[in-house]
C-alpha cells in the first residue's frame, strides 16, 4: 500500500566563503578591516552543514528531492560553491555582489535568503547553514532567518534526525549544561555545530568523479535587487586593531620596590 | 610467480660481502683531563658525561647515543653542544692532539646511523648553535648555524614570502647542518633540485681545527675547486659544518595537490609522463605509496581521503603537488589534467581526490609524511632507500617479500610487512622491511646483501638520499666502482689522516 503522499523533501544550504581558518590574520594598514589578501575557503561549519545535507539523502535516499546551495559574495564564491556541488549538491545560487563591496551583513543575508526561499516553487523544507561564519564569528543568520520566516529553529546542532513522513526533525544541540533534544515541525532553520568532542560530521574530500560530475551542475546566477532585497550595511565599522600585545610581568626584589612600582603604576592605597 | 634466481648475483660478488664493526686502535677514549680541558673552552651546561667529574644522568646522554629508529646504538661517554664555531675549531683542534674521535650530531634523524658513536667517540652536537645569521628578502639568501631546525627556518622565512627549498617529514628535529652533511633530498627536489645547487657557501671546522669560511651569498662564484660540494653529502667525515648560506625560492602564490588510486603498479610510470607533461612546470611533488603502506597509515589513523568502495583494489597510490604563481591558472591545467585523466578510454586511474583548502591540502600530505611514523609504531624497520628504474619499484618490493617468504621469515613471527613509498618522480624508493618484535641477525642476513645485489642488477643506487652512515659502508662498492672509492680514500687522506672525522662511517 503506498503511503500518503510525502513531500520530498527540498534542502537549501546557505554557505560563505571566508578566510582560511589556517591563515595567520594580520590587520590591514588603513586599520578598517583585516588583510584579505590571503587564502580563503567554504567557511568549516557550512562545510559540516553541506556534508550534513549530503549524509540525510544518504539515510532518506529518494525522500531527498534536492540539496540547493547558495552563497552571496563576490565573483570569486563560485568556487566555493562548486566545491559543494563536488560534495554532492544537485545546484547553486550565486547572488553575485561586486568585488568591492562592503561584506553583507547577518539582517541583509536573511533578508536575501527569505526571498530566494519564496521564490523557489517547490518550496524549502529544511535550511541548514554553519552556526556562525568565522570571519565576523556573528552566529545571527540562522536565527533572524527563522524570525523572518515564522519557522522552528534548532542552532548549534550536533544531530539531526528528519522524519519526511512525520514532517518533523528531531535535533539535538549543544548547550551550557549539556544536549538539548528537541523536536521541530518542518520547516526548519538548523545551524550546525563544530564541538570536538560532538562533532556532527566530518566534512568529505571532493573526489575527482564528482568534480568532474560537479561541472555540469546548474548555477543560477542573480542579484539582490533581482531578490528585491537591499544589501548595504546598517553597521559602520569605525576602526580594526590587534589586541594589545602582552607585556611580560615583571620581577621586584623586595615590597618597598612593590610599593615603588605600584605608586608609579597610579594605584593609590587607603588605610583600611 | 617471481623468478628470484635472476636476481642472484654471480658467485664472485657474493663473496665480497664483508659486514664487520671497526676497531678504533688509533683512537683514545674521552678522560677526565679531557674534560678538565674542555671546561676551559666550554660553559658548564655545554657539557655532558657519565665521567665522575661530571656526573651527567645516563637518562641525559641517552638520546644522544640512539638513534631515531632505535637501531643504532652508541657507546660515547661525553657530548659537547658548542655554542660557537670558535668553540667547535677549538674542540676539534685539542681532540686531533688528543686522538679522540668525533661524531659530529645534528637532529639525530638520520636513518644509517651515521651520527652514533660507534666505539666512545665523543659525540659533538651542534643543537646549540641555532641562530639565523642573516636573510635577504630581496634574493632570498638565508645564512644560519648549522643547528638551527629546518621547520624553523621555514617559519622564519615565511613572512618573507621564502620557503626552504627542501622539505622531509622529520623537518621538526632535522637540523639544516645535518640535511647538507647527508644532501638529504626530501619532498620538494623534483622541483628546487638537490642541495648540491641550493646551497651557496659552508663554513666548516676542519678536522685540523682550522675553519673554513666559506660563507659566501654570491650566487655564481668559479673561483678554483668547489670545495662545499666535498661536504655536502660528506656526512661529517670531512669536516663539521658549522654554518651555511643557502638560497631559498619564493614561496608559491598557489599550492594544490591531488591523491590519486591507481588499478595497478604499471600505470605509474605513464601516469608520471602525463602528469609531466600536462603539468609542465607547476608539478612540485610526485610521491608513491604501496597499498601495504596505505592500508597501514589508515589502521594508524591516517586519512582516509577515500571511502572504501572508492579504493576498491587499487593497488598503489600517487600524491601529486603543483606550486605556481596564480591559482586559477593551476586549476585550470590540474582540471584539464584530471578530466583527462578520467575521461580516457583506458583510465590510468580508479579515482582521486583534489584539495579544496588549505586544511584538505595538509591532511592529504599528512597521510604520505605520516608513513614514517606509522613504520614505527609496526616494529622495527629495516630501511631501504634505493634509486632504481620506476618500473622496477614493484618488482623489488615483491622481491624482497617473495624472499622473506622463501626463508620463513615473513608473518607476524618475524617480518610482518614489506611495502614501498617514496619519491617515485625522483626514482628513489624507500623499501621498509618491518620486523615486529625486534631487530634480529638473521633477518639481516636474509635481507643483505640481497637487496644491495637486486639494486646493482639494474645499475641503482643502494643510498638514493639517506646516505652511507654506518649502515651501509661495506655495500658502497654495490653502486660505486673500486676506482671511485679509491679516489674517496685519498680524499679522505688529505682532509683527514688521523681518522678522527666520524671514523667508520662513509667509507669501507
Amino acid at each position: 500500500m503506498r503511503p500518503s503522499a510525502v513531500r520530498l523533501l527540498n534542502i537549501l544550504v546557505p554557505i560563505k566563503r571566508a578566510v582560511d581558518y589556517a591563515v595567520k590574520i594580520r590587520v590591514n594598514p588603513e586599520q578598517t578591516g583585516i588583510d584579505l589578501n590571503v587564502k580563503h575557503s567554504m567557511n568549516p561549519f557550512d562545510e559540516i552543514a553541506v556534508e550534513e545535507a549530503v549524509r540525510i539523502r544518504e539515510r532518506l535516499k529518494d525522500a531527498v528531492k534536492s540539496i540547493k546551495v547558495v552563497t552571496i559574495g563576490p565573483p570569486k564564491s563560485a568556487e566555493t560553491l562548486r566545491t559543494a556541488l563536488a560534495m554532492g549538491a544537485d545546484s547553486a545560487v550565486h547572488v553575485e555582489i561586486l568585488e568591492s563591496a562592503p561584506a553583507p551583513e547577518p539582517l541583509g543575508v536573511a533578508k536575501a535568503l527569505k526571498a530566494l526561499i519564496e521564490r523557489q516553487k517547490e518550496g524549502v523544507d529544511v535550511v541548514i547553514m554553519g552556526k556562525q561564519a568565522i570571519d565576523d564569528d556573528a552566529g545571527q543568520t540562522g536565527q533572524m532567518l527563522a524570525g523572518l520566516m515564522g519557522w522552528s529553529q534548532a542552532t548549534f546542532a550536533s544531530k539531526v534526525e528528519v522524519d519526511p513522513e512525520q514532517k518533523i526533525a528531531n535535533i539535538t544541540r549543544e548547550i551550557d549544561g549539556g544536549l538539548e533534544e528537541l523536536r521541530c515541525k518542518l520547516p526548519v532553520i538548523i545551524t550546525t555545530d563544530l564541538r570536538q568532542v560532538h562533532l556532527l560530521n566530518e566534512p568529505r574530500y571532493a573526489s575527482l568523479p564528482n568534480i568532474m560530475k560537479a561541472k555540469k551542475k546548474p548555477v543560477e546566477k542573480l542579484t539582490a535587487a533581482e531578490l528585491g532585497v537591499d544589501l548595504t550595511p546598517r553597521l559602520e565599522t569605525i576602526k580594526v586593531t590587534e589586541p594589545l600585545k602582552r607585556v611580560g610581568g615583571g620581577k621586584v626584589a623586595n615590597v618597598d620596590e612593590l610599593l615603588t612600582k605600584l605608586k608609579e603604576a597610579g594605584v593609590t592605597g587607603k588605610r583600611a | 610467480m617471481l623468478r628470484l634466481h635472476s636476481f642472484i648475483r654471480p658467485a664472485f660478488r657474493s663473496r665480497r660481502w664483508v659486514h664487520n664493526t671497526p676497531t678504533f686502535s688509533h683512537l683514545n677514549s674521552v678522560n677526565e683531563e679531557d674534560l678538565a680541558h674542555f671546561s676551559s673552552i666550554l660553559a658548564p651546561t655545554s657539557i655532558l658525561s657519565t665521567l665522575p667529574s661530571i656526573s651527567t644522568p645516563a637518562d641525559d646522554i641517552a638520546p644522544y647515543n640512539v638513534d631515531w629508529m632505535g637501531k643504532y646504538h652508541g657507546q660515547a661517554n661525553s657530548v659537547l653542544r658548542p655554542r660557537t664555531t670558535q668553540q667547535v675549531s677549538e674542540i676539534v683542534k685539542y681532540c686531533a692532539q688528543r686522538k679522540i674521535g668525533i661524531v659530529p650530531q645534528g637532529g639525530n634523524t638520520g636513518l644509517v646511523g651515521g651520527g652514533i658513536s660507534l666505539q666512545k667517540e665523543i659525540v659533538l652536537s651542534l643543537g646549540a648553535m641555532n641562530n639565523v645569521r642573516s636573510f635577504d628578502p630581496v634574493s632570498g639568501i638565508l645564512v644560519a648555524d648549522a643547528g638551527c631546525i629546518l621547520q624553523s627556518l621555514s617559519e622564519y622565512i615565511a613572512p618573507h614570502n621564502h620557503i626552504m627549498p627542501l622539505d622531509l617529514g622529520a623537518k621538526g628535529s632535522c637540523q639544516i647542518g645535518g640535511n647538507i652533511s647527508t644532501n638529504a633530498g626530501g619532498l620538494r627536489l623534483l622541483r628546487y633540485g638537490s642541495l648540491h645547487g641550493t646551497v651557496l657557501g659552508l663554513e666548516v671546522v676542519l678536522p685540523d681545527g682550522t675553519i673554513l669560511d666559506q660563507l659566501t651569498t654570491l650566487r655564481k662564484d668559479n673561483t678554483g675547486y668547489d670545495l662545499k660540494q666535498l661536504f655536502i653529502g660528506g656526512e661529517g667525515t670531512l669536516g663539521i659544518v658549522t654554518g651555511v648560506s643557502i638560497l631559498t625560492p619564493p614561496a608559491p602564490q598557489a599550492t594544490n595537490n591531488i591523491f590519486l588510486a591507481l588499478p595497478r603498479f604499471d600505470n605509474v610510470l605513464p601516469l608520471f609522463q602525463t602528469v609531466k607533461r600536462q603539468l609542465g612546470e607547476i608539478m612540485s611533488a610526485f610521491e608513491y605509496i604501496d597499498r601495504t603502506a596505505y592500508d597501514m597509515g589508515l589502521q594508524h589513523g591516517l586519512g582516509p581521503l577515500l571511502s572504501a568502495d572508492e579504493v576498491g583494489d587499487s593497488q598503489c597510490f600517487v600524491l601529486v603537488e603543483t606550486s605556481g604563481g596564480n591559482q586559477d591558472h593551476d586549476l585550470e591545467k590540474l582540471n584539464n589534467l584530471l578530466e583527462n585523466l578520467m575521461t580516457a578510454d583506458e583510465p590510468l586511474i580508479n579515482t582521486g581526490v583534489l584539495s579544496q583548502s588549505p586544511t584538505q591540502f595538509n591532511s592529504i600530505w599528512a597521510l604520505r609524511e605520516g608513513l614514517t611514523e606509522c613504520v614505527q609504531k609496526e616494529g622495527k624497520p629495516y630501511k631501504y632507500d634505493v634509486s632504481v628504474p620506476l618500473a622496477d619499484f614493484q618488482k623489488v618490493v615483491d622481491a624482497v617479500r617473495e624472499r622473506m617468504i622463501s626463508k620463513g621469515l615473513y608473518g607476524d613471527h618475524a617480518i610482518s610487512k614489506v611495502m614501498g613509498y617514496g619519491h617515485v618522480g625522483d626514482g628513489n624508493l624507500h623499501l621498509n622491511v618491518i620486523a615486529k618484535h625486534g631487530y634480529r641477525p638473521e633477518l639481516e642476513a636474509a635481507l643483505e646483501p640481497f637487496i644491495y645485489e637486486i639494486v646493482a642488477d639494474r645499475k641503482g643506487s643502494v643510498s638514493a638520499e639517506h646516505g652511507i652512515g654506518s649502515m651501509k659502508r661495506d655495500a658502497l662498492h654495490y653502486s660505486k666502482s673500486d676506482v671511485s672509492i679509491d679516489c674517496m680514500k685519498k680524499i679522505k687522506q688529505v682532509f683527514d689522516p688521523l681518522n678522527i672525522m666520524n671514523p667508520g662511517k662513509v667509507l669501507p
